[in-house]
């Protein structure tokens, strides 16, 4: 009884400590994207609030919350209001299987640093990467708006095909851990990352999360100067802001599994873990912020020309590959 | 195959947004940089005096017959010797669009633009600029320009006198 309060206690703990890390980081993301982009187009992004505009997403969060929470006349009035909720849920829920540092001991006890290690983390994380295309569907349906419907559709269908060569990219990192575990992943990572062992399946993934995610070189569900805002046009004040926060906690969690799956997960010299495992998540965001800074946007044909035609076979080709070589090294 | 083309155009730009990381912006922080505007940069309009201090504007209603938005009105006046004043000026700012044809059409350059582009104000009414508002000391861009010395003969200067006046031309002498 006592032993299970304690665990039921310790992972409250850790839920809310990531709560608290991942939206304060995802918050401040959106800042740092913006200045960021900011430098790189030789302006200076938001500066006027604290210093160096570090009261920017307070003032932001304040500004959605106090916005009219408008649903339009003949929109599917209940989808409508659930569809932000799953899009950010979904997105936090990925935090659960992610080790973020080493087991540490206290007290007698082996505390492991995640919330939940699942012995199918990655299935678990592929699982909800596919829900969260629900909440892009059934935003953009329940709008009754054709930007937001033509928006939905690119999103389902680009989102659904660059799963495939996604999931196709980290079997090689599956066969080289020999578990789902995403804590597993990370202890076979201990001397070199996956990113040199596989880096044709991290090019694949890098590639296929950009476009899972809906980052921006693969946008196209929100092509701001096509469809207005895509699937999100007619939503505002706070119910935006949970597609908008859900979107800079997508990229979190990207930095985070990237990180698990390709960069070694918390293993680094010199620096304790954790400080490693933020560092490599925060550089992973600042590689999807700088590609946004720099790509122009591809045809919507194009990505799926791009994903169906040489993303997957490159996946699958791999696969094959990666998997002869583990064979012949193993005798 | 254009796969080596492909891959340098995907690469290159990420080089060449990193070199703009680490340029300065370009961005004047307006409230604490201020720019400089070009002396004849047309912002808050002023009505400017004579070289000897007296005023310029003769009330000819031009200024407020050409601007396209009408937001100049006057009233004429005389002086005991002759000589038209403004009785009042006003200008309403809230309206202005400074397109400057005010100052074209202006024949005693009384009315001009200046560079002082900060005058906005959350009062209307403290943008309808009444003749005390816009009256200036200076000369404004001609320094030497007097009105009556060159036209207006017999209201301040009397009539025959003047260097640069000639006699009246006889028509009948100039037929063939």
């Amino acid at each position: 009884m006592n032993d299970l309060l304690i665990s039921l206690v310790l992972i409250l703990v850790k839920l809310g400590l990531i709560l608290g890390v991942v939206l304060t980081m995802a918050a401040y993301l959106v800042l740092a994207e913006r200045k960021i982009l900011g430098r790189m187009q030789m302006r200076y992004g938001p500066n006027r609030i604290g210093p160096g505009g570090m009261m920017q997403p307070l003032c932001d969060v304040i500004k959605l919350i106090t916005k009219e929470d408008f649903v339009p006349e003949r929109a599917d009035k209940w989808l409508f209001l659930f569809a932000p909720g799953l899009t950010a849920l979904t997105a936090l829920l990925s935090f659960a299987v992610v080790p973020f540092a080493p087991p540490i001991t206290l007290f007698g006890r082996q505390i492991p640093m995640v919330v939940c290690d699942l012995n199918i983390g990655l299935l678990y994380i592929f699982g909800l990467s596919s829900l969260a295309v629900y909440g892009v569907v059934l935003g953009g349906w329940a709008s009754n708006s054709k930007y937001s419907l033509i928006g939905a559709m690119r999103g389902l269908a680009q989102m659904l095909s660059y799963e495939l060569a996604l999931g196709l990219a980290l079997v090689p990192v599956v066969m080289s851990a020999k578990s789902f575990s995403l804590n597993a992943i990370v202890m076979a990572q201990a001397d070199w990352p996956n990113m040199l062992r596989h880096p044709l399946a991290f090019t694949i993934f890098m590639v296929s999360i950009a476009a899972e995610s809906k980052r921006t070189p693969f946008d196209m569900p929100e092509a701001e100067n096509e469809i207005v805002a895509g699937y999100h046009t007619e939503y505002s004040g706070m119910r935006f802001g949970l597609f908008f926060v859900g979107e800079y906690i997508n990229l979190v969690v990207i930095g985070a599994i990237t990180t698990v799956f390709f960069l070694g997960g918390w293993h680094g010299p010199f620096l304790p873990p954790v400080i490693w495992f933020i560092v490599k998540v925060l550089f992973v965001a600042f590689l999807f912020i700088w590609a946004r800074g720099s790509m122009p946007r591809p045809r919507y044909d194009q990505l799926m020309h791009f994903g169906w035609k040489v993303l997957i076979p490159l996946a699958l080709l791999n696969v094959v590959v990666s998997g002869a070589i583990s064979l012949a090294l193993r005798s | 195959m254009h796969l080596w083309r492909d891959i340098k155009g995907t690469l290159q730009p990420f080089w060449v947004t990193l070199g703009y990381l680490f340029k300065k912006p370009v961005t004047i922080q307006y409230p604490e940089e201020k720019r400089s505007p070009p002396p004849r940069y047309r912002a808050r309009i002023v009505l400017t005096r004579n070289p000897d201090g007296s005023e310029r504007c003769v009330a000819c209603q031009l200024c407020s017959a050409a601007c396209p938005v009408d937001c100049i009105s006057m009233q004429a006046a005389e002086d005991a010797d002759g000589r038209r004043y403004a009785a009042w000026f006003r200008l309403n700012f809230a309206r202005c669009i400074f397109c400057g044809l005010c100052t074209e059409a202006c024949p005693t350059m009384a009315i001009q633009t200046t560079p002082d582009y900060e005058i906005c104000n959350r009062d209307v009414l403290k943008l309808v600029h009444e003749k005390q508002d816009l009256m200036v000391d200076g000369c404004g861009k001609d320094t030497e320009y007097n009105f009556y010395e060159h036209a207006g003969i017999g209201v301040v200067n009397e009539r025959g006198g003047n260097a640069d006046e000639y006699g009246p031309v006889d028509p009948k002498s100039l037929l063939p």
